[in-house]
């Protein structure tokens, strides 16, 4: 198996993503330049964190038209694994793999911190390896994590099961404690924290290891 | 071909928060800027365009505001447009 890593001008997380699945779980990768169009092979698609595009316009506005990316919303139709990781998450909101936006944070500070979170995995693919109710830590580091939708879209996502990923003590403004994502058919999932910088316990402990390991089956 | 000028005005949504138009209402009274009740932050997005005419640069403009300039869910846009030549 191998897992396609977006990279978009101005991505800064997709070495650690590689590092993560290459280095600690011995998964093979592959770079995606934001130009290719060729997803043969792949088992899933990872988008990493950065500032693609220079987040000019809204982080993941620009993104959002990348070649590649017509491929990823194919790949995602058909059933396809597709992580969005930070700068990842706000690109699958702007592409509408996702419903919400993320906003500046409420106290304007990029934040960069271990964060505790819950964890509902629901249908969820990538969370199958956690419990329900399971409390977790990862390390956040965004200064726009602040999710936002409507209130009564917010209790329908709710109400389905597609908020995966709660904070336990709220940094960044984020409506309904939402720090990740998952649509409908649980193959798509996006989400502020890092799975990536949790893979090893010399780095920062291993809660995201069985997230991404989730694959493996 | 017509040539217009466009002035897109994207500002956030009422319902959503703006914390940097928060710290600024906050540095205006610093500065001696008395009465500021409100101060919210948004885009100007000043865009040259040629179409045969108007009602299509309009079409254009509006596509463009709603599917890249605005992100619907969280803001709100208003678009004047001027023929320049």
């Amino acid at each position: 198996m191998t897992i396609g890593i977006v990279v978009f001008p101005g991505s800064n997380c997709d070495r650690d993503v590689r590092w993560a699945l290459e280095g600690c779980l011995g998964v093979p990768t592959r770079f995606l330049w934001h130009e290719e169009r060729d997803l043969q092979g792949l088992e899933a698609v990872v988008l990493p964190g950065g500032f693609s595009y220079g987040d000019y316009l809204r982080c993941g506005a620009i993104a959002r038209f990348a070649p590649v990316l017509e491929e990823v919303r194919r790949f995602a139709s058909e059933g396809g694994p597709v992580l969005g990781i930070c700068n990842g998450f706000q690109v699958l909101t702007e592409l509408g793999l996702l419903p919400g936006a993320l906003t500046r944070n409420i106290g304007l500070h990029f934040i960069c911190e271990p964060t505790p979170l819950e964890v509902r995995p629901g249908a969820c693919r990538w969370l199958a390896g956690y419990q329900s109710g399971e409390e977790i830590a990862l390390p956040i580091a965004h200064g726009e994590g602040r999710y936002q939708l409507q209130e009564d879209q917010l209790r329908q996502l709710e109400d389905n099961g597609q908020v995966v990923l709660r904070y336990k003590a709220n940094p960044n403004g984020s409506m309904g404690d939402v720090a990740g994502l998952c649509n409908p058919k649980g193959n798509v999932l996006g989400l502020m924290p890092h799975p990536e910088r949790a893979c090893d316990q010399l780095t920062g402990g291993e809660d995201g290891r069985r997230l991404l390991a989730s694959l493996l089956g | 071909m017509p040539h217009f000028h466009a002035r897109v005005q994207v500002s956030l949504r009422p319902s959503v928060l703006d914390p940097a138009g928060e710290a600024t209402r906050a540095a205006a009274g610093r500065l001696g800027v008395e009465g500021v009740t409100r101060l919210r932050i948004g885009k100007a997005i000043e865009v040259e365009i040629d179409a045969p005419d108007q009602a299509t640069a309009q079409q254009r403009l509006e596509l463009l505001s709603e599917r890249l300039l605005a992100n619907p869910v969280i803001e709100n846009w208003t678009l004047d447009l001027i023929e320049t030549a």
